[in-house]
């Protein structure tokens, strides 16, 4: 099956094949002309009958409704008259444009005039569509249910009983998904050409496969990989699914344009930019045309630079339940899902909102009892005012916590995973403006008031952050001094830090180690925390990947022994030219890439344990993405998993001996697959001996032809004029002993 | 192994080759010198000097007497290794690409250019060794006595099956044929009559799309037998073919195009040699080149080893005729002679062992 975009449904197949025929003729017999422009008038229907004189006065009241939606004049609206002077209860309505007419079906059909009436209006073509006599069947027909189908098993990858995680890879033009076998070659279990025109995206639970066409975005799932949704966005360039996999929305540079028989996009989606799409029925809830974010200062002379896209514009709460979008320094918008209406129909207002983040985790602050979802934001400084940074509660829009902070030159929002932290990392300017220095401002939302911790003990400005997922510890990449203009890579130091022992809730952050020197700009912790990757990324001169553990079970410095921390750098690997660092969802294994989008030298990928250690080294030509299927949470309850860990050791003979198994059995595929190898050799070379031999003799020549001896016309042997003699130094090591000086 | 590093030339190797006994080694670049070198030390012995343009191919005949040559001049050269005397000039309408000698001596075939108008043509020069006394050297053929024209895609390399029944020669466009090189009668009927004519066309037995289509062969080699020949191709893959039916029989890949392959007498090895061509080697580190002669064992078709060395493509790799020694010629003008050690002779995996207690 080649899925290209434009076979994916049947009904798109059965429109092709009747472009083919060509029956213009009957076309041209039986076709309706339907008078062109007719798209802006509408049929108003169950107006009171009135006689000539109060004609006026109806029509009159009646603009003041139609109004409302669209544009229109008295001399638009055509009320005929009977013989007797009467009207029909009825009104033809021109609007300004088709879309008025639109709107006006929409929101006024079924709305009433006065007590006794109640308006219908309909286009103007569709009562010529439909409302002739033998258009539409007089008998009712029922629509026919499509008899049930049964549908392919979501999440049947999960019930996997090696729990191997699976991952999908695209490479040249073709997109494979395989499980991954740990040093022995992955399996395939789909591999297809032109599967994507742009990238593939897993949906953050694993349930789907997004793939990217012109055409727009399709989903892809089950065992088989078979089709899922369809999102039809013309040229959608960036897709991002929300937290619960419930929403997708989907961004292209060019508005889109609505064309006639499109059934699933209407006008309401004409000229947007952005779609915001429920999965489950595969419509559009509602679309947006895209803010750019404020493109940076114009240097002098020069052309303005091209403005950014805000990506991902929207962004959703952890529940789903809100999304909220950013109109750069002006004003934040929630929406109310699924409904997409603004919540408490307003946008918040915040003058100079630079950013904001959600919280990726429901929190409960203490005290607090009502629901509430948080999300932090930050406005830079205006005139005298501070910059700030606040927390805001939703739906309450109530703001819970600032912070006002001066000579601030950007800010980062950084939550942990859990919502218990949000670290604001602020970059600060002196007064001069000629240094600069990174404060870290640490919110515990989870504590009564929300205290907030500052570290200001870095002197050096923070290119990298990131938490331990489900931890208090973070990791964080500093830029050392670099001698402006030298060709050699900026120097970075990579910081640990971890929070003091301090019973049941986490202490004070104190920094556990800093190691200085390093080139390292990437952080990748393992999904489970305590296992960090720190790598150098996108570098031309420097492949290095650090892994480090955090909680080492083997002796703890006295420097460390208040810390809730025991780092030990457990392996250093290098990596070509590597561009990407992916963890597996359990966190058991880590891939490296190097991707053709960055540069063309050795591309592939490589898959490394969580210690480092290289399982299997995959060059691939034209390699592009790699990608772990996510895993959906785990069912467990926290007791249930607590048991899990007590009984590591049981269920780790077992695998063992599983693992033991599984080698031998290799083995000794391995073993009879050389032996038939060499024998099937052995026997070929025979048979070519006895054919050899066979020709030989027919060819009336000795066993011995092609022996260089007898070559034709050898020179007579043993020449006269005396051998040459060769002289060869051969080395060889006739004692060795060792001595020891001093 | 420690290689004994051949500098005589001054330019990118092209082709290097042992005699039969293995004593002497012949090279040549494109600096329109050809090389001989004792095999053992690696001392030069002397240099036929003639040519007027880049040397593109060498070969020695079985009984050591005679030098062929073929060169970027459109000649072909043959010399007395003896004196160092050019014995005998072919001129081409194209530069030579490839010669070799049929494996008993009699005859030598020469691998034309398509260029200017002239198809790829595989020629066959019927060869005298004068009075067994290296005299009378000079005395050859002036025409040669086949012409294969090669219509549709132009080969590269070809060399002589067992008993040299059979041409074979791979071509640009990643195929692999086989001709019969045989001047045979043909009996025609014309009226009723009966006609023996000689039959000169070179027939093309067979064609098999061996390697990737478009990826050109760069080099084939013969086992000491001639029963199968090993193919080197840009395709960064070698194939192992038989003789007698073109039947792949097996496939060794590698991560880089590759230039030339040969294949080990003695133990069952295969060597091939590449890199990264000169002109796609642009920014890159010298890791990229992947400029090392690849072990791989010619049963298993497993990897078994590398050699590095060379700092830039391995041009040629000639394998020396008792399986003791292998030499390779690179893109960076140096001839490395690595001479085995015992533990080469003595890898064996555990089925050959199992194999050869029976």
């Amino acid at each position: 099956m080649a899925p290209s975009f434009d076979t994916l449904t049947e009904q798109d197949l059965h429109e092709e094949e009747e472009e083919e025929i060509d029956f213009s003729d009957l076309k041209e017999q039986y076709e309706v002309k339907v008078e062109e422009g007719l798209d802006t008038f509408v049929v108003i229907d169950g107006l009171p009958v009135v006689p000539e004189d109060s004609r006026q006065k109806l029509v009159k009241f009646l603009l003041r409704k139609l109004n409302t939606v669209g544009q229109t004049s008295e001399d638009a609206v055509y009320m005929p008259l009977n013989d007797k002077g009467m009207s029909e209860g009825y009104a033809f309505v021109e609007y300004e444009t088709p879309e008025q007419a639109v709107a006006a079906v929409k929101q006024l059909h079924g709305v009433p005039l006065d007590k006794k009436h109640i308006l219908s209006v309909n286009k103007l073509m569709d009562i010529e569509r439909y409302g002739r006599e033998g258009r539409v069947e007089e008998e009712y027909v029922a629509p026919e249910v499509e008899p049930f189908k049964e549908k392919e098993h979501l999440r049947s990858w999960l019930g996997d009983p090696n729990a191997r995680d699976q991952f999908a890879l695209y490479r040249g033009d073709k997109v494979g998904v395989f499980w991954n076998n740990k040093s022995n070659p992955p399996e395939n279990v789909v591999d297809r050409a032109h599967w994507t025109q742009l990238f593939v995206q897993w949906s953050p639970k694993g349930t789907f496969l997004a793939s990217v066409h012109p055409q727009g975005v399709q989903l892809w799932g089950g065992p088989s990989f078979s089709k899922q949704k369809q999102f039809p966005h013309p040229f959608v360039q960036l897709i991002e699914f929300s937290p619960l996999e419930g929403y997708l929305t989907t961004w292209s540079a060019r508005p889109i344009q609505v064309e006639e028989g499109q059934p699933i996009l209407t006008y309401e989606e004409d000229g947007k930019n952005i779609i915001v799409w429920d999965i489950e029925s595969g419509k559009p809830l509602r679309s947006f045309v895209s803010h750019d974010l404020a493109a940076g200062p114009a240097d002098d002379g020069e052309v303005q630079p091209k403005k950014k896209v805000q990506w991902p514009a929207f962004k959703w709460s952890a529940d789903e339940k809100y999304v909220a979008r950013m109109l750069q320094g002006q004003s934040i918008s929630i929406y109310e899902v699924p409904n997409m209406n603004l919540l408490g129909k307003t946008s918040v207002k915040i003058e100079g909102v630079n950013d904001f983040e959600w919280s990726p985790a429901t929190v409960t602050r203490e005290g607090v009892k009502q629901y509430e979802q948080l999300l932090c934001f930050w406005t830079p400084e205006i005139g005298s005012n501070p910059a700030r940074v606040a927390m805001m509660s939703v739906p309450s829009k109530e703001i819970v916590r600032t912070r006002n902070l001066f000579n601030v030159s950007d800010v980062k929002l950084h939550w942990q995973s859990q919502g218990a932290y949000v670290c604001v990392k602020v970059d600060r300017h002196s007064k001069s403006k000629k240094s600069m220095a990174t404060n870290l401002e640490i919110f515990r939302v989870r504590e009564k008031g929300v205290p907030v911790e500052v570290v200001d003990s870095l002197k050096d400005t923070v290119i990298n952050f990131a938490w331990e997922p489900n931890g208090s510890r973070f990791v964080l990449i500093t830029n050392g001094e670099n001698p402006t203009g030298a060709a050699v890579p900026p120097k970075t130091s990579v910081s640990f830090f971890a929070s003091e022992k301090k019973g049941i809730t986490a202490g004070n952050f104190k920094l556990v180690r800093t190691i200085e020197k390093k080139t390292s700009n990437g952080i990748y912790w393992s999904p489970k925390g305590r296992f960090v990757v720190v790598a150098t990324v996108h570098s031309q001169s420097n492949f290095d990947l650090d892994f480090w553990d955090m909680d080492f079970e083997g002796e703890k410095t006295d420097a460390d022994k208040d810390l809730a921390a025991n780092l030990q750098l457990m392996k250093t690997n290098e990596h070509y030219g590597v561009t990407d660092i992916e963890w597996d969802p359990t966190g058991r294994y880590v891939v490296s890439s190097a991707s053709v989008w960055t540069h063309s030298m050795e591309n592939g990928w490589n898959l490394h344990t969580f210690s480092g250690q290289t399982l299997s080294d995959n060059p691939t030509e034209k390699f592009k993405q790699f990608a772990w299927r996510p895993r959906p949470p785990t069912f467990l309850s926290k007791e249930e998993q607590k048991q899990v860990r007590k009984n590591l050791r049981e269920y780790s003979k077992e695998f063992d001996e599983e693992d033991k198994y599984a080698v031998d059995i290799a083995n000794t595929a391995v073993v009879e697959t050389r032996k038939r190898v060499l024998n099937e050799w052995l026997a070929w070379t025979r048979r070519e001996k006895e054919l050899l031999a066979e020709e030989k003799e027919a060819f009336g020549l000795p066993e011995e032809a092609d022996s260089p001896k007898l070559a034709k016309d050898a020179p007579v042997g043993g020449d006269s004029e005396g051998d040459t003699v060769v002289e060869e130094i051969v080395e060889e090591i006739i004692e060795e002993t060792e001595e020891i000086i001093g | 192994m420690r290689p004994i590093l051949l500098s005589g030339h001054e330019r990118s190797l092209n082709q290097i080759r042992f005699n039969r006994d293995g004593d002497l080694l012949f090279s040549v670049a494109k600096d329109k010198i050809v090389c001989a070198w004792w095999s053992a030390n690696g001392e030069r012995l002397g240099t036929y000097a003639g040519h007027q343009g880049a040397i593109w191919t060498v070969d020695v005949s079985p009984n050591t007497v005679l030098l062929a040559t073929g060169s970027a001049d459109n000649t072909v050269r043959l010399w007395n290794i003896k004196t160092g005397e050019c014995v005998k000039v072919y001129d081409f309408p194209t530069a030579v690409k490839r010669v070799a000698f049929s494996p008993d001596g009699s005859q030598l075939l020469a691998v034309t250019e398509k260029r200017m108008g002239f198809l790829g043509t595989i020629v066959v020069i019927d060869i005298a060794y004068g009075d067994g006394q290296l005299g009378n050297l000079e005395q050859q053929a002036d025409e040669p006595s086949l012409r294969i024209t090669c219509n549709e895609s132009k080969a590269t390399v070809a060399g002589w099956s067992y008993l040299g029944k059979y041409i074979i020669a791979a071509h640009e466009d990643g195929s692999v044929s086989q001709y019969d090189p045989k001047v045979r009668q043909h009996r025609v009927y014309v009226t009723g009559e009966r006609f023996l004519t000689p039959d000169q066309t070179g027939e093309q037995l067979e064609n098999v799309q061996a390697h990737e289509f478009d990826h050109q062969i760069n080099d084939i080699q013969f086992s000491a037998d001639r029963t199968h020949f090993i193919t080197a191709s840009k395709d960064k893959s070698a194939k192992l073919m038989s003789a007698r039916n073109l039947a792949i029989l097996k496939t060794y890949p590698a991560d880089t195009p590759l230039n030339s392959a040969s294949i080990t007498p003695k133990k069952d090895y295969v060597i091939l040699g590449g890199g990264q061509a000169a002109m796609d080697v642009t920014t890159t580190s010298a890791r990229q080149g992947k400029f090392e002669a690849r072990f791989y064992h010619k049963i298993f078709e497993d990897e078994i080893g590398r050699v590095r060395g060379h700092f830039g493509p391995l041009n040629t790799i000639d394998v020396h005729p008792a399986g003791t020694a292998y030499a390779s010629g690179g893109e960076d003008g140096y001839v490395r002679i690595h001479h085995f050690d015992k533990p080469y002779f003595d890898f064996m995996y555990e089925v050959e062992r199992e194999q050869l207690r029976k």
